[in-house]
C-alpha cells in the first residue's frame, strides 16, 4: 500500500510542470518576535528570529514540547502575527493563511462530512476549478497517495495513517509552492510513522516543493531534512542550525550510519538540556 | 452489539419452540378478551417466528426488543381493562374512566367521520406553519449568534428571559397580540419549536473544531466557503437534534393552545369531549396526539438522515 507512491510526471502528462518549482517557496524570517498576551500577562512564544529557508528545502524545525515551534510555523501559515518583524514567502509579506502555503496538522483535520475525494479536491473547488478540473485533480493525487480504493469513503473509515495521507494529499492539490507540517506523524504508531516518512520523501522530491516540518523526534527530523533547526525552550529561539550530509533518497538504514549517529548525539544533548530547562520553568 | 445478538438469537429459539404450544391457552382462556396475557403471547411469538423467515437480520438485531416492547405493552392494556372492569378506587379513580375496548370503538367510529380529520388537519397546517417558521427562524439565529459576538449579545438576552415562560402562559397574551385565534395559536406552537432549534444550532456552530475552520482557510477558502462547506455541516447533527425536540415541544405547545381557544383542532377536539362528557374521546384524543407527535419527529428524523450519513458511516 505504502509504496504504491507514483510518479507524478507519469500520471498527469497533461498538465504542465507548476512554473519554476525551483525558483518557488523561499521563506525569510525577518526578526520575527511572538507575543501571546498584553501588559503583565504578556507571555513571550518566540525571541527574536531571523531565517532564510532557499525554494526546495526540507527544513525540520526540532525543539522541546512546548517551546514555541508550532507557533513560529503558524507565523509562516499566516495563523499567527508576529508581534515584531515580517515573514516574507518569495518576496511577499505572509497576512493570512493562503492555498500557496499548503497545511497539515498534527490532529486529523479533514472534514468528516466529505469522502476522501471530496476532501482532496476541496483546494481546487473553491479556487473555482471546474467539476472535471477537480475529479481529474482528485485522482492524480488519490493515486499518488495510494488511496484511490478508498475514494468514496469518509474520513473516520480509514486509519491514521490513511487520513494523514490524505491530509498531505489535500493540501499538495492545491499546488503550492510551501509545505508547512506541524507534527503530522505525532499521533502514528512507529512501523506507520516509518512508512509516512519515506512516502513523504518521495512526494518532496517528486514536488520539489520547500517543507517546513515541526517534530520532537530527533530520527525524524535527521532523516528526513536537509537542514536542521534545533529550538530553545519557551520562550523559543534557534540554537543550532545543523545541515544534514546523508545522501538521497534516504534509506532507514541510514539511521545506523556514523554520521546519523553523530548527528543524533549533538540534537539529543540539546534537546536534552532545553527539555531541562522547559521543566524548571513549568516547576518554577 | 454481539451479546445483543446471542441474547436475541436464544429468544428467537424459544420464540420457535413455543410456536406448536400456542393454540394450548386459547382454550383456558378466563376471560376471552383479545387482551389476555396468554394468546396475546402466542399471537406474538408465531409473529416473529414468521417475521424472522423474511426480515431475520433485523430481527435477530431487535427482536429481543421488540418482543419485550409488544409483552409490556400488552400488559398495560390489560391492566388498564381489568381497573376499568372492577372499577378500581384505591387512590386513583377509575370509576369515570372508559374501558379499552370503549375506547377503540369510539375510535373506530370517528374514523368514519369527515369532521374527525379536519380536527387531525387543522392541528397538522397550524404544526406545519409553525414549526417551518420556527426552524427558519431558529437556524438564522442560531447560525448568526454560533459567528458573530454582536449578534449574540444583542439575542441572547431575550433567549434566557423568554425560554423559561411556559407555553400556556403565553395564551392570553398570545390573544391580545394577534389578529385572529388561528395566529394566536400558531404563535404559540411557533414559539414552543423556536428555542430548542435556536440553542441547539447555536451549540453546533459554537462546537465546530477550529483545526477544520483553518484547514479550510489554508486550502484557500472564502468566509461564505467555510460557512457552507465547514461550519454549517459541522453544526448539522445538532442542529437535527433541536429539530426534532423542537417538532415534539410544537405539539405540546399547539395543544395548549387549542385547549384555550379555537373550534377545531385535535386539542380542542379533546378538551371538548371532556366539556361534553364524552370520555372515550378524551382518550382518543389523547392517543391521537402521541401518535402524531411521535409520527412528525420521526418524519423530522427521517428526512435528516441523508444529510448525516457521513456520522453513521463513521461508526
Amino acid at each position: 500500500m505504502n509504496n504504491q507512491v507514483v510518479s507524478l510526471k507519469e500520471h498527469i502528462p497533461h498538465r504542465p510542470a507548476p512554473k519554476a518549482l525551483q525558483d518557488c517557496g523561499h521563506i525569510v524570517i525577518e526578526d520575527v518576535e511572538i507575543v501571546f498576551g498584553k501588559g503583565t500577562d504578556a507571555n513571550q512564544a518566540v525571541k527574536k528570529t531571523s531565517l532564510d529557508i532557499t525554494p526546495g528545502e526540507f527544513v525540520c524545525i526540532l525543539g522541546p514540547s512546548g517551546c514555541g515551534k508550532s507557533t513560529l510555523l503558524n507565523s509562516i501559515a499566516g495563523y499567527v502575527t508576529p508581534s515584531r518583524g515580517s515573514v516574507l514567502v518569495d518576496g511577499v509579506k505572509v497576512t493570512g493563511p493562503g492555498p500557496e502555503r499548503g497545511m497539515v496538522f498534527q490532529q486529523y483535520s479533514l472534514f468528516p462530512w466529505k469522502t476522501i475525494r471530496e476532501n482532496i479536491a476541496f483546494g481546487p473547488k473553491v479556487a473555482g476549478r471546474s467539476s472535471v478540473e477537480c475529479s481529474s485533480i482528485a485522482n492524480t493525487f488519490l493515486e499518488m497517495v495510494g488511496l484511490s480504493k478508498f475514494a468514496d469513503k469518509y474520513p473516520a473509515e480509514l486509519s491514521g495513517g490513511m487520513q494523514q495521507r490524505v491530509g498531505i494529499a489535500r493540501a499538495l492539490a492545491n499546488y503550492p509552492s510551501v509545505l508547512l507540517m506541524d507534527e503530522p506523524f505525532g499521533a502514528l504508531d512507529a512501523q506507520t510513522r516509518l512508512m509516512m516518512q519515506e512516502n513523504l520523501l518521495s512526494l518532496w522530491s517528486e514536488f520539489g516543493i520547500t517543507v517546513v516540518f515541526v517534530t520532537h523526534d530527533v530520527d525524524e527530523a535527521i532523516f528526513l531534512a536537509d537542514r536542521v533547526l534545533v529550538m530553545s525552550a519557551s520562550p523559543g529561539s534557534i540554537i543550532d542550525d545543523l545541515h544534514v550530509p546523508l545522501p538521497r533518497p534516504r534509506d532507514p538504514a541510514m539511521a545506523t550510519s556514523a554520521e546519523f549517529m553523530a548527528l543524533k548525539k549533538i540534537c539529543l544533548d540539546q534537546i536534552r538540556s532545553e527539555s531541562l530547562k522547559a521543566f524548571e520553568q513549568q516547576n518554577r | 452489539m454481539s451479546n445483543v445478538g446471542q441474547i436475541a438469537d436464544t429468544v428467537d429459539e424459544k420464540a420457535a419452540a413455543g410456536e406448536p404450544g400456542t393454540p394450548a391457552p386459547r382454550t383456558e382462556e378466563p376471560f376471552g378478551f383479545a387482551e389476555a396475557p396468554g394468546l396475546a403471547a402466542g399471537d406474538v411469538l408465531r409473529s416473529i417466528g414468521t417475521a424472522v423467515a423474511h426480515i431475520g437480520d433485523f430481527l435477530r438485531k431487535n427482536g429481543l426488543v421488540i418482543l419485550l416492547s409488544i409483552v409490556s405493552l400488552t400488559s398495560g392494556i390489560l391492566l388498564w381493562h381489568l381497573a376499568t372492569a372492577y372499577k378500581v378506587d384505591f387512590y386513583i379513580n377509575f370509576e369515570n374512566i372508559p374501558s379499552p375496548t370503549k375506547v377503540f370503538s369510539a375510535f373506530w367510529t370517528h374514523l368514519g367521520e369527515d369532521e374527525f380529520y379536519i380536527h387531525i388537519g387543522v392541528s397538522m397546517q397550524r404544526i406545519l406553519i409553525g414549526y417551518v417558521t420556527a426552524a427558519i427562524i431558529g437556524i438564522v439565529a442560531g447560525v448568526l449568534m454560533g459567528r458573530s459576538r454582536i449578534i449574540r449579545a444583542l439575542i441572547y438576552p431575550y433567549i434566557e428571559v423568554l425560554r423559561p415562560i411556559p407555553a400556556v402562559a403565553w395564551i392570553p397574551l398570545a390573544i391580545l397580540m394577534w389578529p385572529t385565534e388561528e395566529a394566536s395559536i400558531i404563535y404559540i406552537t411557533m414559539l414552543g419549536a423556536l428555542f430548542p432549534i435556536v440553542l441547539n444550532t447555536l451549540h453546533g456552530v459554537e462546537q465546530t473544531p477550529e483545526v477544520l475552520v483553518r484547514a479550510a482557510k489554508s486550502l484557500g477558502a472564502s468566509r461564505m466557503q467555510i460557512f457552507w462547506h465547514v461550519i454549517l455541516p459541522a453544526a448539522l447533527p445538532s442542529i437535527a437534534a433541536g429539530l426534532a425536540i423542537g417538532m415534539g415541544v410544537s405539539w405540546f405547545s399547539l395543544l395548549a393552545g387549542e385547549i384555550i381557544s379555537g373550534q377545531y383542532g385535535i386539542g380542542y377536539f379533546t378538551w371538548n369531549a371532556y366539556s361534553l362528557i364524552n370520555y372515550p374521546d378524551i382518550i382518543v384524543g389523547m392517543l391521537v396526539i402521541g401518535a402524531l407527535g411521535t409520527l412528525s419527529t420521526y418524519a423530522v428524523r427521517i428526512a435528516m438522515k441523508p444529510l448525516l450519513a457521513w456520522q453513521k458511516r463513521a461508526r
